[in-house]
């Protein structure tokens, strides 16, 4: 059973294409992440699936229905979404904001029931310009959530959240998918599509440049560590990609601007060889780290860009 | 009931206004703060002493003396740079020039200038031996309705109607805009005629409270009556509340940022404050200007407003001024409604 389905989705504003010709799938009960870099196109895709933005070309479907048919209001009933960049009324509180989104459903939570689901029922009276940007992001997924929705859209809903409020978050969010819901996100951290997803879509100027699991995704790789180094000025001369290749254990080679990352099998094989060519060459280490291949590995790999930057 | 979205929608809407004090000092404070400000200033005291001044020439202090004992003038001698001076600055409304024939220099499009000629020719003339020919008395009243104060009520109360319509519903609409409140909305089921209709019933609550304290405060200070039913201002208020909501809507349907929506306010409002008779009645401007000027909702709300509370018409014999602010509610709401900017 799909949730969604949409097939050759372009959307262009003016002269920028954002979407140019993205198809995916999501299956009822999973998460799944769009991932990709600001710009990449995951909000124009993500407005396109929630029948805000409609789109040049293409074929939506979702939960079995489609946005043309005039069965907005129906679907709408079904569907949870927190926007990228919606500010609530200030001068609202909490429960006075989720008593107005939940009058808009005809089957909802109680606003009890939803405070209870992400934790904010101390801060019922607050109101909402009082809240911490943490409170306001838990608040806006309630008022998503208030409608007991089978599938939830989210668009970046940690973006410039601390470490603790997106634990929270993600907290909030798995306890939607275990409970049976169907998740499509959008994120620009890595660690989070890891966390929450079964499966994400990598998007990169408009377009889908990778798709799986991220432990398959990772897997393209051909390794699951990553080397990085970066040597000293002036002492001895560097060593060259061809020559970091035939090391025992690495793959592959990304030589950047200001470091040179290997993908490797095997740390404790490819480290020590390393370190002695770089001692023949005499050049001196200024760094050096190691870790788990990541996603942010592929898109580097993928594109060769770094993802924060990019 | 109370979940329903019409309901939550205008509790939001009302909840969002009284927690604004801004908000609240520009509906209810600021009316009231220059209703009586100007109910002050323009008390109705009658023209006062006028001062004339009588160059200084041969006989100029008989001249002087006479015009002194009028009860309406004060009189003074001056030398004729002084006399040129304050005649120019208004200091004296008239100059008189002794000799045969006696000169009255005067600005003749001052009224003030005029009475004061008609006053001193009138004591120099008597003075110099001429009889009244006809017995008269003077019988002086002063009528509530006929103040300048029973004027400026009912023109403060059309002209907060349309502030606060265009305000209350202009700002909220592009702020939510802005937002991306209105988007956020748009991704759930909520019709968009409740969101819409959340603002009209939340503008006619404030309506009573808005009419109450302005109508209040003018019987209260000022003993500014209605002599019309109460019945037929609140009709003629809630016409014209539901005439500048449509026009709010439709100065807020399609701005994007609040300074594009406060420009286009203020181009909307700034002619009829000035044109439609609020301070001062619109009969002072050109002919040629009458039928644009009749033809302004405020204009017509005013006119009706002041007709129920200064004359006490009845509501059947308004159909003229209300019809007016009935079809710029209608255009406006429809015209809005077509090129409205959801998201």
């Amino acid at each position: 059973m799909l949730a969604i389905r949409c097939t050759s989705l372009v959307k262009r504003y003016a002269n920028v294409v954002a979407v140019a010709g993205v198809d995916l799938t999501v299956e009822t009960g999973e998460c799944f992440g769009l991932l990709g870099p600001n710009g990449a196109g995951k909000t124009t895709t993500i407005e396109i699936l929630e029948g805000l933005t409609v789109p040049d070309a293409g074929a939506v479907e979702v939960l079995g229905m489609r946005w043309d048919d005039g069965a907005g209001r129906a679907l709408r009933e079904r569907l949870g979404i927190q926007l990228q960049e919606t500010q609530l009324a200030d001068k609202l509180t909490v429960e006075e904001t989720v008593r107005l989104f939940r009058s808009f459903y005809r089957h909802s939570h109680t606003v009890d029931e939803v405070l209870a689901l992400v934790e904010l029922e101390e801060k019922r009276r607050a109101w909402v310009g009082k809240l911490s940007g943490g409170q306001k992001q838990r608040l806006a997924v309630a008022c998503a959530l208030v409608s007991r929705p089978e599938l939830l859209f989210l668009d970046e809903p940690t973006t410039g959240l601390d470490p603790q409020s997106r634990r929270q978050l993600w907290d909030v969010i798995t306890r939607f998918r275990t409970a049976g819901g169907t998740v499509l996100l959008t994120t620009h951290y890595m660690e989070e599509a890891e966390r929450l997803c079964h499966r994400v879509a990598i998007m990169d100027h408009g377009r889908v440049i990778a798709l799986g699991t991220p432990r398959q995704l990772i897997a393209t790789l051909g390794a699951e560590h990553v080397v990085e180094f970066a040597l000293a000025d002036g002492a001895g001369t560097a060593p060259d990609t061809a020559e970091l290749a035939t090391l025992p254990g690495v793959r592959s080679v990304r030589p950047a601007a200001d470091r040179t990352a290997l993908t490797v099998t095997e740390v404790h094989h490819a480290v020590p060889a390393l370190m002695a060519l770089l001692e023949r060459r005499g050049a001196e280490l200024s760094m050096l780290a190691t870790h788990h291949a990541t996603l942010e590995d592929v898109f580097v790999s993928l594109t060769g860009r770094q993802l924060r930057d990019a | 009931m109370r979940d329903h979205p019409l309901v939550q929608l205008t509790l939001a809407r009302m909840r969002e206004f009284y927690r604004e004090p801004e908000a609240i000092f520009w509906v209810f404070g600021f009316p009231i703060v220059l209703a009586f400000a100007l109910g002050i200033a323009f008390r109705n005291r009658g023209p006062g002493e006028l001062r004339v001044a009588v160059l200084h020439a041969p006989g100029d202090s008989a001249v002087a003396a006479a015009l002194e004992r009028a009860p309406g003038l004060t009189a003074g001698v001056l030398d004729s740079a002084d006399a040129r001076v304050q005649l120019r600055t208004g200091r004296i409304a008239l100059l008189v020039v002794p000799g045969d024939p006696v000169v009255y220099r005067y600005d003749s499009t001052r009224t003030e200038s005029r009475l004061a000629r008609l006053e001193a020719d009138e004591v120099l003339q008597r003075a110099g031996g001429r009889p009244d020919v006809a017995r008269v008395r003077d019988e002086r009243v002063t009528e509530p309705g006929s103040r300048y104060i029973d004027f400026l009520i009912p023109g403060l109360l059309g002209m907060n109607l349309m502030g606060s319509g265009l305000w209350g519903i202009g700002f909220s609409v592009v702020q939510a805009r802005t937002k991306k409140l209105l988007k956020r909305f748009m991704a759930t089921p909520m019709r968009r005629s409740h969101y819409l209709m959340a603002f009209v019933l939340s503008r006619l609550v404030f309506l009573f409270l808005e009419v109450a304290a302005l109508v209040g405060f003018g019987w209260w200070i000022f003993d500014v009556g209605v002599r019309g039913s109460i019945g037929a201002l609140a009709f003629i208020t809630v016409l014209g509340a539901l005439s500048f909501a449509g026009l709010g809507m439709l100065v807020a349907s399609r701005a994007r940022t609040i300074e594009a929506v406060s420009g286009l306010m203020n181009l909307v409002m700034l002619p009829m404050w000035i044109l439609s008779g609020t301070f001062f009645s619109y009969s002072r401007f050109p002919d040629t200007m009458q039928p644009f000027v009749k033809a302004l909702p405020l204009t017509a709300l005013n006119d009706a407003l002041r007709a129920v509370m200064i004359d006490g018409t009845s509501v059947a014999l308004l159909g003229a001024p209300l019809a007016i602010v009935v079809g710029w509610g209608l255009a406006s709401f429809a015209v809005a409604l077509k090129i409205f900017r959801w998201r």
